[in-house]
């Protein structure tokens, strides 16, 4: 080297991918069509086994009896609050089933679909917005973390539980559901960061239901579309039809096994809507039109994947029938179980913000429940 | 850095002879007898690797124990505590750094929604042995955004537990029981006292990590110090002496819990307490001891508990910070207004 030449190496990040292969395509993966019929633009996607699909199928028809008597439930106030999931069917249920067993689920507020596929009992899945407790399950029986209410602050969980596991050389994926509003959070950006540059074994899946609450994308973002994104992260990333259960599964799925063989992190942005309004408070009629959510009733997605199934002699209407049984013996569990008052312990408020309660909680554990014994008729 | 007292095998139990040892390699050394005891700790943050730390408190731990035990991270705080809080969630226990006091706040909502929380969230299902290092305060000549005392936003949110050190051994063995400690802890470093020398055994043993220990007997007053502000009140301490007023020093060490007990015990002894700490007095920490100390001491107090604080302003410039950090002539003055009987009062 020439004395007092620098050779300047810092400036680029080495053994990038090139950076083209990390772009998403135009138009969304489609593996289905609205009609049922064979999409136009699968992609490499791997179209699912007929077994995969039949249990996409009925678990999506299983969450949508679920998420209506959920909305129902609000109504006779026997929960404070129910976001739908409704029209987000397919990602609910194709983001849960892609998951392996030691794999974990971090979902937010309005992913209670996902959390009852993956397998935690209904009316547990239900406690925070039942309000007896912030988070009803145990995270750790199913692998489930507790519901994210403030937004993208579990992609960072996700990421550091995952980079735990690639630290401890076990053999587990984590996939994160976000909406669209939330890729506009610093958390979305700095775990999208991490996990590239630790290789963490996260999926991103961004459900692109086109608003966070009123706001619609366009005030959201200038982006061309959310999955874009990922190449400025070094994330290779996927741009789906969100209504299409089968290309949820099979882009989720695709980014499991990624992760699992050491490829790191995948950003998938599923293209959906939500049907209802935010949550039962809110008034959707504010800020979108009654035509534009009747054109995404006509995206069903249980319909479309059910068109599929029947085309193929997959499925019949003795098959949905028994189907259609199974789904209201759940919302019957639902109803029963959630209509009962579960007693709360106030002396349990003080119980589990230590490891052990410290001697001013145990002091104010025991005024409380004086208070509680002398106000008793 | 100053080679420090035990060797890399040991986890600190073993006795040894006294020796000269700085904070920094205290801390240093409490962090690398961690790792070695305990596999599941890790050590990351923002320069902690390569580098050592700004204040290297990390130096040579990534060396001695590898890029997978002790790594630098992208320049992001709250992407530091989110992944901490999922590392926990699955096993580990992360010992992260916060560069400076002021360049911590980014990492506001994730240490105070969710890693102050999801302990109780889940009902107890959740641990997260977390914690995190801050170094804290003023009095090193540094710019702005590199002094502030932020120990009143975590010791207002439930489920943080918030410690400090005043001296070498203290950092040793607080951070040691910190890292052990199943619940999160903030712990902040004293930055001004890094340098500081004490000749010590450092060990583990001593004191639990709730306890505030007294670091001078006296029967006249209880003056209350944590962090930097210790060997401030016990230089005060000594100066008072001369004024033949007897000070009892407190060093707190944990903010929270606060340990009512010993603090109790010795205002009601001494009738006079006089809380000093470098932070803002309005809606400071010292408001919630003056508090505390005034109900349960009431009829024992001779006078009203009175603070030593830093001005209620932005932390001053390198060359104004002499005028808002308590000194001992200020203390002194304190003490002076706490209604001695030749005042006549």
């Amino acid at each position: 080297m020439l004395k007092g030449v620098v050779v300047v190496t810092l400036a680029r990040p080495s053994k990038t991918a090139n950076a083209g292969s990390l772009l998403p395509s135009a138009a969304p993966l489609q593996l289905i069509d609205p009609d049922g019929r064979p999409g136009e633009n699968p992609g490499g996607l791997t179209f699912p086994a007929p077994d995969v699909l039949l249990g996409l199928h009925r678990h999506m028809v299983l969450g949508r009896r679920f998420d209506t008597q959920a909305t129902a439930l609000t109504k006779q106030g026997r929960l404070a609050v129910y976001p739908s999931s409704r029209g987000q069917d397919a990602c609910q249920v194709g983001a849960a089933l892609a998951l392996r067993d030691q794999d974990w689920l971090f979902p937010t507020y309005r992913d209670t679909v996902a959390i009852v596929t993956r397998g935690v009992d209904a009316a547990q899945a239900l406690g925070l917005l039942r309000g007896d407790w912030h988070c009803g399950y145990d995270p750790y029986e199913h692998r489930v973390a507790p519901q994210c209410t403030p937004l993208a602050t579990n992609t960072l969980h996700a990421v550091g539980l995952a980079y735990a596991a690639r630290l401890r050389k076990q053999d587990q994926v984590a996939l994160v559901l976000l909406g669209d509003g939330a890729t506009s959070e610093g958390d979305t950006h700095e775990a999208l960061n991490f996990a590239a540059v630790w290789k963490a074994p996260v999926v991103f899946l961004v459900q692109n239901n086109g608003y966070a609450i009123s706001v619609p994308l366009a005030k959201q973002t200038a982006a061309p579309t959310l999955a874009a994104k990922g190449i400025g992260y070094g994330v290779p990333s996927l741009l789906i039809d969100g209504n299409d259960a089968a290309a949820v599964y099979a882009a989720a799925r695709a980014g499991v096994e990624r992760a699992a063989s050491g490829g790191g992190p995948t950003l998938i942005e599923a293209i959906t809507y939500r049907i209802e309004a935010h949550t039962n408070a809110d008034d959707a009629t504010r800020y979108r039109t009654g035509d534009e959510v009747q054109a995404w009733l006509a995206r069903d997605p249980i319909a479309r994947l059910e068109a599929y199934l029947r085309a193929a002699h997959l499925f019949d209407d003795g098959a949905a029938g028994r189907l259609a049984a199974a789904a209201d013996r759940l919302a019957e569990e639902v109803r029963q179980r959630l209509n009962q008052d579960v007693p709360v312990d106030p002396g349990e408020l003080f119980e589990h913000v230590y490891a052990r309660p410290t001697a001013a909680l145990e002091r104010q554990r025991a005024a409380l429940l004086a208070e509680l014994r002398e106000s008793a008729p | 850095m100053t080679r420090v007292v035990s060797s890399p095998e040991t986890s600190g139990t073993v006795a040894q002879a006294p020796a000269a040892v700085t904070m920094a390699a205290a801390l240093n050394q409490a962090l690398a007898d961690s790792l070695a005891a305990d596999e599941r700790v890790v050590v990351f943050g923002e320069d902690v690797g390569t580098l050592g730390g700004v204040f290297r408190v990390t130096d040579g731990l990534a060396r001695r124990f590898g890029e997978y035990r002790v790594f630098d991270t992208p320049l992001a705080e709250s992407g530091i505590v989110g992944t901490a809080i999922g590392m926990a969630m699955n096993g580990l226990v992360p010992v992260v750094e916060m560069q400076f006091d002021a360049f911590a706040y980014p990492a506001f909502e994730q240490v105070t929604s969710h890693l102050a929380k999801l302990h109780n969230r889940t009902r107890g299902r959740l641990m997260l042995p977390v914690v995190i290092r801050v170094p804290f305060g003023g009095g090193i000549g540094g710019v702005e955004h590199h002094c502030d005392s932020s120990e009143a936003y975590y010791t207002h949110t439930a489920g943080l537990r918030v410690v400090t050190p005043g001296t070498p051994a203290d950092a040793y063995r607080l951070l040691r029981q910190a890292i052990s400690c199943p619940d999160p802890v903030v712990f902040l470093e004293p930055k001004r006292r890094y340098w500081s020398k004490e000749t010590v055994v450092l060990t583990p043993e001593g004191p639990p990590i709730d306890r505030a220990i007294v670091r001078r007997p006296g029967r006249d007053v209880t003056l209350i110090a944590y962090g930097g502000m210790v060997a401030t009140a016990l230089e005060a301490a000594a100066a008072a002496a001369e004024e033949n007023w007897d000070v009892e020093v407190i060093d707190l060490r944990s903010l929270s819990p606060f340990d009512d007990q010993t603090l109790t015990e010795s205002v009601c002894r001494t009738g006079r307490a006089l809380i000093v700490h470098e932070a803002a007095g309005f809606a400071g920490y010292g408001a919630e001891v003056a508090a505390r100390l005034t109900e349960q001491c009431f009829h024992y107090l001779e006078a009203p508990i009175l603070r030593v604080t830093g001005f209620d302003i932005p932390y001053p410039p390198p060359h104004l910070e002499q005028f808002h950090l308590p000194n001992v002539d200020r203390i002194l003055d304190a003490i002076a207004r706490l209604q001695w009987e030749e005042d006549g009062a």
